[in-house]
């Protein structure tokens, strides 16, 4: 049964509004993730004592940081009776005592930062870096993350608690990078919401297609780094992430079958969350420092402004692949803009840019290079081409509803190809 | 804190930087104080692998392992993060032509 005790509520609130904050400052403070995970513990269990006798307090976070900061001090002095403490730990208490280092707002919000870019650390494994980031900054368990990773908990576990021993025998340092090291750093910290984004998005294996919270914490994040520093680059992922997401609602039937784009009833897309994306787009494209996620985000918003996928600006669109792939070379980017040209130019053209990029041995292995090579040759009624190309798409996917898709694009030709033969 | 910045070049690129420039980036860093020690390293061809079993001396012409890339030499660097130990060993010439392993240095527990 759910709890109605009001207090007990407030501190529930408080946990989910607060925690992440009090965690970064008692990491920078202790200098050590599991000592400062013990402090937050202790101090929401303080709260949990206190509150319901003397009230909430008017400033719960402060009142947070402070406990922490005497249970880290308390367990400190506990630990000096047993063994003297060294420099290191002399160090730490006074840091600990000095209540300036607690107060202001601004370095609080540094903290967070902080906390991001020490997650995201180009030390770490790609890997490490995404448990680490959803455990510390979003404060999901590991079991959570495990589930949304398809990973087994204990390994997931075992790469949180290496990932944490890095960071205090390497002495990777909490702080935000300097402007010259700016750009490479925030690539990574980018590179890892959009890796846990298209993870909640599209999942690459499994049943489920969307598994909807990873991508809610990952446009979570991405709004968080938008407000913490607003740089183009990140205000263009975000933006990104809330156009893709915004047709949530329509990529998918009620039995879980994919939608393509041009048959998504668009009445079901997420009007609100387009508002947002356009906005961010747009604040992006202003600052003249334009990057890869801000040009993927215009692209979404072309899509999204169309009322109709036959009233796609499919030149607007081209151009702005064009621009991509002047900044960003990579096949992928090819493959996008090719089926961008067949809409616009018509299959023909664009069957030739895919043969192209397939013929330079570029995308072989890539599920989606092959399932638009085989929905160009279907419009242009190149039967067998077009099976041919399904069935390698379908050998490469590994996703259930997508699987089912393919296999009813094979079933649709090939049941048209028997009754022109007949 | 102490991070030992180990060297690693192909065998055929063991000279492809020069001393002088090896040298040259050697004084600079002990000109600003992070410099505890360096040194290059003879060619794996030169090497002798030691090893005691029960009690009994075994001495083997070679390296441990064979591998693609070789120990080259060391820079010892005193940093006061990892961060700043990255941004030194980007500094060692033959990091663009091979690759610099920075590990930190462990305190004894005794």
């Amino acid at each position: 049964m759910a709890s109605t005790d009001p207090v007990l509520e407030a501190v529930n609130a408080v946990y989910i509004a607060e925690s992440r904050r009090v965690l970064a400052t008692l990491i920078r403070l202790l200098g050590d993730f599991d000592a400062a995970e013990e402090a937050l513990h202790d101090s929401f269990r303080a709260a949990l004592e206190q509150w319901p006798r003397d009230g909430i307090p008017a400033n719960p976070r402060a009142w947070l940081v402070s406990a922490g900061r005497f249970k880290a001090i308390d367990s400190l002095r506990r630990r000096k009776r047993f063994d003297p403490l060294d420099e290191a730990g002399n160090a730490l208490e006074l840091a600990v005592e000095d209540p300036a280092a607690w107060a202001d707002r601004e370095s609080v919000e540094d903290d967070r930062l902080r906390l991001i870019f020490t997650c995201c650390h180009p030390a770490l494994s790609a890997d490490a870096q995404v448990a680490l980031t959803l455990r510390e900054v979003c404060g999901l368990s590991t079991e959570e993350i495990a589930r949304a990773f398809l990973t087994p908990a204990p390994t997931l576990a075992q790469r949180i608690v290496r990932a944490k021993a890095k960071i205090r025998d390497a002495r990777i340092p909490y702080q935000v990078p300097t402007p010259a090291e700016l750009p490479e750093r925030l690539d990574a910290v980018l590179r890892v919401i959009y890796l846990v984004f298209n993870e909640g998005y599209a999942a690459s294996s499994g049943s489920s297609l969307t598994r909807h919270d990873v991508s809610t914490e990952a446009i979570r994040l991405g709004r968080l780094l938008v407000e913490l520093l607003p740089e183009p680059e990140a205000q263009g992922l975000l933006a990104l992430m809330l156009l893709h997401e915004s047709r949530r609602a329509a990529r998918t039937t009620e039995t879980g079958e994919v939608v393509l784009l041009d048959d998504q009833d668009r009445s079901k897309w997420d009007r609100a969350q387009i508002a947002e994306g356009t906005r961010l787009v747009e604040r992006a494209l202003a600052s003249r420092r334009i990057g890869p996620y801000a040009i993927q985000a215009a692209i979404a918003a072309v899509h999204a402004e169309a009322p109709t996928a036959a009233a796609t600006d499919w030149h607007e669109i081209v151009g702005l692949y064009d621009v991509l792939r002047r900044i960003e070379a990579s096949p992928v980017i090819e493959l996008n803009r090719a089926v961008a040209v067949a809409m616009r130019d018509g299959p023909a053209p664009g069957l030739a840019l895919v043969d192209d990029i397939l013929g330079r041995g570029d995308l072989g292995e890539y599920r989606l290079a092959h399932a638009a090579r085989a929905e160009l040759c279907r419009r242009l009624g190149k039967v067998d081409d077009a099976l041919a190309a399904y069935q390698r798409a379908l050998a490469l996917t590994r996703q259930e509803p997508e699987r089912r898709f393919l296999e009813r694009r094979i079933a649709e030709v090939s049941a048209a190809r028997s009754a022109a033969g007949a | 804190m102490k991070y030992l910045c180990l060297v690693y070049l192909e065998t055929g690129k063991l000279h492809a930087v020069p001393d002088r420039e090896c040298k040259a980036c050697g004084d600079q860093l002990r000109g600003s104080g992070v410099l505890v020690a360096a040194e290059a390293l003879h060619p794996t061809d030169s090497a002798t692998t030691v090893r005691v079993r029960n009690g009994k001396l075994a001495v083997t012409d070679g390296p441990f392992a064979e591998t693609k890339e070789q120990l080259a030499g060391f820079y010892l660097v005193e940093a006061h993060d990892l961060d700043e130990a990255i941004q030194i060993a980007s500094k060692i010439p033959p990091a663009r032509e091979g690759s610099v392993e920075v590990r930190p240095v462990r305190e004894l527990n005794a």
